[in-house]
């Protein structure tokens, strides 16, 4: 059963354009992202297709385009196909190591990395990870960030990571930068960021029964008696 | 075409001054209902259906749904019942209310097996952008939250639930920081608040407009640091049952091969999140993939209440161009910070932070009686003047407000931080779903249910930012009751026999079930035989060598 609305041909505009999916050339109308151009020409996609959004990574994906020798990464329900262009999903399945960890019994996080991911010093410079990454993270440069203990400065950069994990494979020293940041962003957050004070005020005024009274009284209140006492006071 | 948008847009420019200094008071109640009941989807009656069998039977609900409750199973009625797992807790849904679950239940010290559809995290949660309602501020309290949720749902929320969702609020906020979620800060180290739609207070807590993904990130990290167990691409198909009705566990199917695999459980938590994909009247949608309303479904058949099913919410704000970006999200957040709803003829139409209901019926009504603006694809929207806030707030306050959103039309070429965008509401979250306790439970026993698929918290809308407060409440909640019915430990048999009972229901019921599901994911693969491809030298694995010839 088909659905009302066809994703297939979202985009979709007049000229058709010759595209290569996994080496085989297919027609398609121009305008069409990736993940629609495989649904448009009768791909069933599984694996490959996630949030539909450009914030999960599934639908990691490899490209080259026409007169151009570079093979790039990126999303392929975020990147249009252009005229010439030849594409696989790629699906980022790397099984590369993913350290475990518990934040809470780290002693010093920061050098903690050290015995967490080891490789992250051996970094060799060579960029292929930033060139790969479709957010624009200047992956590198993270991973160096995290080795001098900048967890700050790696949390912000990598707010965008989508862990679609293209940045593992090109990696020469084995570093997984992704998982790396992730670590540093999260003890960043843990252990390294005091409590909100706002926060931890309203915990207690909550945990010391502040509200109790007030409540007995709201949930004994009938559906009347709740609609008045909703409206706002001007 | 083009140049009917660009004189439009000009307007919104020209105008920028004068709404301003513009307040559009908010509706009264009465005024929000005649708008509404006029323009809302919800009250399109011909889209409407009554329901014919099940615990809902006699309600109303919209085509997409009343074909779903009445579809048939996948599976045989004689399929061969041993199980391959038997774990202490089954969560269905690796989602933000799954990993939460599964993560709660996995601390009480139950053996926990998360599966899911897609892969870990692939889901809603993980493109919310809008923010986190927990009542932080001085001026703000619990019960004030509870207050604007209730507006917000038409008074139609289950008030237990939502004590629940308000007062444990700040504990969920709590745990997640100490999970290590970077939520925004002010300068003295205060979490950040911001005002949402329906709001009377300020209380949205924010990562940016990556809320969504840096609390899914963060869960999904430690589900795999706690060594939880999960099963990708294997989505639950069927629920079994023992003589008494009891959940007893679940058959996945692993998606890469289509083999069955049995998990038997003394407790099973449905966190599949929404319906989005279910496309209702047609609408293209804001979520993920996998969301097909897989948990009304699965419960409904097994004896489950549903609440609310009649009502989804349709965010106000899709996107209608560029056209690759039909029904994808433009976040609340945009008008939480001033970027004004304009009209055609250049005039703003509606309080921009009323709740989400009103707000779409107001721009359904502008396009409706033609003071929407037409894009080349033939959708019709109005403007949502973004460059508005760099103006109100101050230079760059987009770039480092929105950085998910400049992206996403930079990727088409457009600056958001220069012009307005066109958008028209999207199928965005299911308001009901499976009716659930304080603890998560639904009227089946060793069922429960968490997040998005479940019913009653939000009434008949629910406002903005509850929902992701919802799953780390309600998730942490059926976690607990989980395990803890789990420690009751029981030998329960695995049957199929509400199915078998349910299919004889249709059978007297005369329906001709319209189709199989769950649905799993949606077809959208096109069936019409593509054109042939055209014969070209141009595709580029087929580039030619040239060897120039040598000159000496
Ligand atoms: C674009 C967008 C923006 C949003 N912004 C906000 C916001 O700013 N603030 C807010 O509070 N809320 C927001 N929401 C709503 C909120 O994100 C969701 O309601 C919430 O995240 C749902 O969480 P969940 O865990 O219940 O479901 P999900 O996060 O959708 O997870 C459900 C999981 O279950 C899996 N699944 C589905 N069916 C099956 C099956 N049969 N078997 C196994 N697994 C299955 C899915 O693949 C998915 O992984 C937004 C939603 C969208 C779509
Ligand atoms: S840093 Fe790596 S995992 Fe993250 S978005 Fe870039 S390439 Fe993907
Ligand atoms: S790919 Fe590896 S070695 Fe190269 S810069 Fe990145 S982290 Fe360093
Ligand atoms: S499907 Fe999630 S990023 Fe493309």
């Amino acid at each position: 059963m088909t659905e009302r609305v066809n994703e297939s041909t979202i985009g979709a505009h007049g000229r058709i354009i010759t595209v290569e999916i996994m080496g085989r050339p297919y027609s398609v109308p121009e305008g069409l992202t990736m993940l629609r151009a495989m649904w448009y020409t009768g791909h069933e996609v599984v694996r490959g297709a996630g949030c539909l959004g450009g914030f999960c990574g599934a639908c990691a994906v490899t490209y080259r385009t026409r007169d151009d020798v570079r093979l790039r990464n990126g999303l392929a329900c975020q990147t249009v196909v252009v005229d010439g262009m030849s594409f696989f999903l790629n699906f980022s399945y790397y099984p590369n190591r993913k350290a475990l960890y518990d934040l809470d019994q780290l002693s010093d996080p920061k050098q903690d990395l050290f015995k967490i991911y080891p490789e992250a010093t051996l970094c060799r410079n060579c960029n292929a990870c930033t060139e790969a990454c479709p957010q624009g993270i200047d992956v590198r440069d993270g991973v160096w960030k995290s080795v001098f203990g900048d967890f700050e400065k790696v949390s912000e950069m990598f707010m965008d990571c989508v862990m679609c994990g293209q940045c593992i494979p090109v990696c020469i020293a084995d570093i997984a930068p992704n998982h790396v940041a992730l670590y540093a962003s999260r003890v960043q957050g843990a252990r390294l960021t005091l409590p909100p004070e706002n926060l931890s005020k309203r915990v207690g005024e909550i945990q010391s029964g502040k509200y109790d009274r007030e409540w007995k009284r709201i949930l004994s209140m009938s559906e009347e008696d709740l609609k008045v006492a909703s409206q706002p006071s001007k | 075409m083009m140049d009917v948008i660009a004189e439009s847009k000009t307007r919104v420019l020209q105008g920028r001054d004068e709404r301003r200094n513009q307040t559009i008071p908010s509706q009264s109640p009465e005024e929000r209902d005649r708008l509404v009941h006029a323009f809302h989807p919800d009250y399109k009656k011909e889209e409407y259906h009554r329901i014919r069998i099940g615990p809902n039977a006699g309600e109303r609900t919209v085509r997409e749904v009343a074909e779903l409750l009445e579809s048939d199973s996948s599976l045989p009625d004689n399929l061969d019942l041993t199980p391959q797992y038997r774990v202490d807790v089954l969560v269905v849904g690796g989602g933000g209310a799954g990993a939460t679950a599964a993560l709660t239940a996995k601390a009480q010290g139950a053996e926990v097996l998360l599966v899911t559809k897609l892969r870990l995290g692939d889901s809603n949660t993980v493109m919310a952008q809008g923010g986190m309602q927990v009542a932080i501020t001085e001026n703000d309290s619990p019960v004030t939250h509870f207050f604007d949720t209730l507006r917000g749902g038409h008074h139609k929320n289950d008030p237990k639930l939502l004590k629940v969702l308000v007062e444990e609020g700040p504990m969920a906020a709590q745990w997640l920081i100490q999970l290590g979620v970077l939520f925004d800060r002010d300068e003295n180290g205060n979490l950040k608040t911001k005002k949402g739609g329906g709001s009377t207070q300020p209380r949205l807590l924010t990562c940016s407009d990556y809320t969504g993904l840096e609390i899914m990130r963060v869960l999904k990290d430690e589900v795999l640091n706690r060594q939880i167990p999960v099963l990708e691409f294997s989505p639950v198909v069927e629920l079994l049952s023992d003589a008494d009705g009891t959940c007893t566990g679940a058959v996945l199917k692993n998606m890469d091969n289509g083999q069955l695999i049995v998990v038997a459980a003394q407790s099973v938590i449905l966190a599949t999140g929404g319906s989005g994909r279910l496309h209702i009247e047609g609408f293209p949608t804001s979520n993920h993939y996998g969301a097909t309303g897989d948990a009304l479904v699965l419960a409904y058949r097994l004896g489950a209440r549903l609440s609310h099913m009649d009502t989804f919410q349709y965010h106000p704000t899709g996107s209608v161009y560029p056209e690759q970006l039909a029904g994808a999200l433009v976040t609340e957040g945009i008008r939480s910070d001033g970027g004004h709803l304009v009209n055609q003829d250049g005039r703003r139409f509606i309080n921009e932070l009323d709740t989400r209901d009103v707000v779409a019926a107001a721009i359904i009504r502008e396009c409706a009686e033609g003071r929407g603006v037409k894009t080349p694809a033939g959708r019709v929207g109005v403007w949502l003047d973004v460059p508005m806030i760099d103006l109100l707030i101050g230079e760059g306050s987009i770039a480092k407000r929105f950085p998910a959103m400049v992206r996403q039309f930079q990727r088409y070429g457009m600056d958001i931080r220069e012009e307005p965008v066109l958008v028209y509401p999207t199928l965005h979250y299911q308001n009901g779903g499976v009716a659930i306790d304080v603890d998560g439970q639904s009227q089946v026993k060793g069922l429960f249910v968490a997040g998005e698929a479940s019913g009653g918290l939000h009434g008949r809308n629910r406002l903005m930012g509850n929902s992701l407060l919802d799953l780390i409440v309600f998730g942490k909640r059926a976690g607990v009751a989980a395990a803890q019915r789990a420690k009751e430990a029981r030998v329960r048999k695995l049957t199929l026999t509400h199915v078998t009972r349910f299919r004889g229901e249709l059978e007297k019921n005369n329906i001709k079930p319209a189709r199989v599901a769950p649905i799993i994911l949606p077809d959208y693969v096109r069936r019409e035989e593509a054109p042939p491809p055209r014969p070209s030298r141009s595709l580029i694995n087929q580039t030619p060598y040239r060897i120039s010839p040598r000159s000496d």
